[in-house]
């Protein structure tokens, strides 16, 4: 029965669902783990777990999982990575298209809102099949300081203190919150950015489906403001940066051996 | 031969604009006011083609008003200073480009002064002080002696006063006295001069 109402996006089902945009949610449920916890002083740390991974593919060169969109604004991505391009490409474009009329970047909650206006746009019109893609969005302005956002292929975002998408992302939101809880007994406000670090490795390291954690799986970045000038600064961490911080952390192989 | 003319304190800004409203050797009218207020913290003084000039400052106003709505907080003096920029530069580019040139005052986040003047081919500078037309030609001199990085609000009127008597004295027309404004961190207020 439900066949019929399946292949147009448009289109509500009699019990007023539309399966096309909770397929497309489905698809990330399957898609590879990532997560973000804000520091609401130092900023804010991104860590996605990349999926497919053969010994023959040489991926330690470009990322997958997560991106640059301006200098103030980072986003990892679950789901459809070739949507995700599309969608980061039109992201970038817009808040270079901002900078050159307001001489400013967007705020991070203006980025969000536009891209989002975007991907519901494709649940509405046109029997288009909706964008297969979830964000993480880790951004910095003047206005709100650090803010983190997640939002789906329907359109609807939200602001969080940490969170996490793609596969097994219900347990990994649990344990956030009780790690969260056990790290700071006053409130988030205290978390430091190397709490956070900390507290996303080891939360990932719990959930994930491969038995140990490792540098070629993993894709990590942080957005904090820099010491002298309070610019907002990205950093991108190396799979090398990412072996020393899971040796520091004894999140290593090891364990297994 | 409007008059427009600005001066940026540490904490505001003085506008001012001439009141007659000419067409050809006509005066039309002795009321004229050639500013619009944008948002609470920021105006424009506009001068130019007749038409073009409500026309335009309208234009920006109604843009700025949308935006501020749309994100729930009014834009800042530099924002509308680039957006206002922008557009000029775009109208130039088209078949029937907005021919207005104008000053952008206002009082920032930081609750300094701010003022801009932006020309109708889109060249854009930011300065202490800053004037139109054939008033610049009258005025720049006693603003370049007098001027000073810290000066009150009281001796920023003075000086328009030193502005309007020379501009009196040397112009070929009656401008029939100055539309002055203020804006501080308490908003846009209109002082009788």
């Amino acid at each position: 029965m439900s066949r019929r109402y399946d292949s147009r996006t448009t289109i509500f089902s009699p019990e007023g669902r539309l399966y096309q945009v909770e397929y497309a949610l489905e698809a990330i449920a399957h898609a590879g783990t990532t997560l973000a916890i804000l520091s609401p002083k130092e900023g804010i740390v991104l860590l996605a777990e990349r999926k497919i991974i053969s010994k023959l593919l040489e991926s330690s060169s470009n990322s997958e999982k997560i991106y640059k969109i301006n200098d103030q604004t980072i986003v990892s991505v679950a789901g459809l990575t070739a949507d995700a391009e599309i969608l980061i490409d039109r992201m970038r474009n817009d808040c270079q298209q901002y900078l050159k009329i307001y001489n400013k970047l967007p705020n991070t909650m203006q980025v969000v809102n536009k891209v989002c206006d975007f991907k519901q746009g494709y649940t509405q019109f046109g029997g288009l099949r909706p964008f297969g893609v979830s964000f993480l969005f880790a951004g910095y302005d003047s206005l709100n300081g650090f803010q983190l956002y997640s939002s789906n292929p329907s359109g609807n975002y939200s602001g969080w203190l940490a969170t996490s998408i793609g596969e097994n992302s219900s347990s990994v939101q649990t344990l956030l919150k009780q790690e969260l809880n056990a790290n700071s007994t006053e409130s988030h406000n205290d978390i430091t950015l190397d709490d956070a670090l900390k507290i996303a490795l080891k939360v990932l390291s719990k959930t994930s489906d491969n038995t140990h954690l490792s540098a070629d799986k993993l894709e990590l970045a942080s957005l904090s403001l820099q010491s002298n000038t309070n610019k907002p600064t990205i950093k991108l961490y190396t799979p090398k940066e990412i072996d020393n911080l899971l040796n520091l952390h004894d999140l290593s192989k090891k364990e297994e051996e | 031969m409007d008059i427009v003319l600005g001066i940026r304190l540490k904490d505001a800004t003085l506008i001012a604009t001439s009141k007659a409203f000419t067409r050809g050797i006509s005066i039309l009218k002795d009321s004229d006011d050639k500013t619009l207020n944008l948002n609470k913290k920021n105006v424009i003084a506009i001068t130019g083609e007749s038409g073009d000039t409500i026309n335009f400052a309208e234009y920006i106003k109604g843009n700025v008003q949308l935006k501020g709505l749309r994100e729930g907080h009014e834009m800042e003096s530099d924002e509308i200073a680039s957006f206002v920029r922008h557009e000029l530069a775009r109208s130039l580019r088209s078949r029937s480009p907005y021919q207005v040139n104008l000053l952008v005052a206002g009082v920032n986040d930081k609750e300094e002064g701010f003022l801009s003047m932006i020309d109708y081919i889109g060249t854009r500078c930011d300065l202490p002080y800053a004037a139109h037309g054939y008033a610049a030609f009258y005025t720049m001199s006693l603003l370049d002696h007098h001027y000073r990085e810290d000066i009150s609000l009281d001796d920023g009127l003075k000086l328009l006063k030193l502005c309007e008597e020379e501009l009196n004295k040397r112009m070929p027309m009656d401008f029939k006295g100055l539309n002055v404004k203020i804006v501080d961190k308490e908003g846009i207020k209109v002082i009788d001069f």
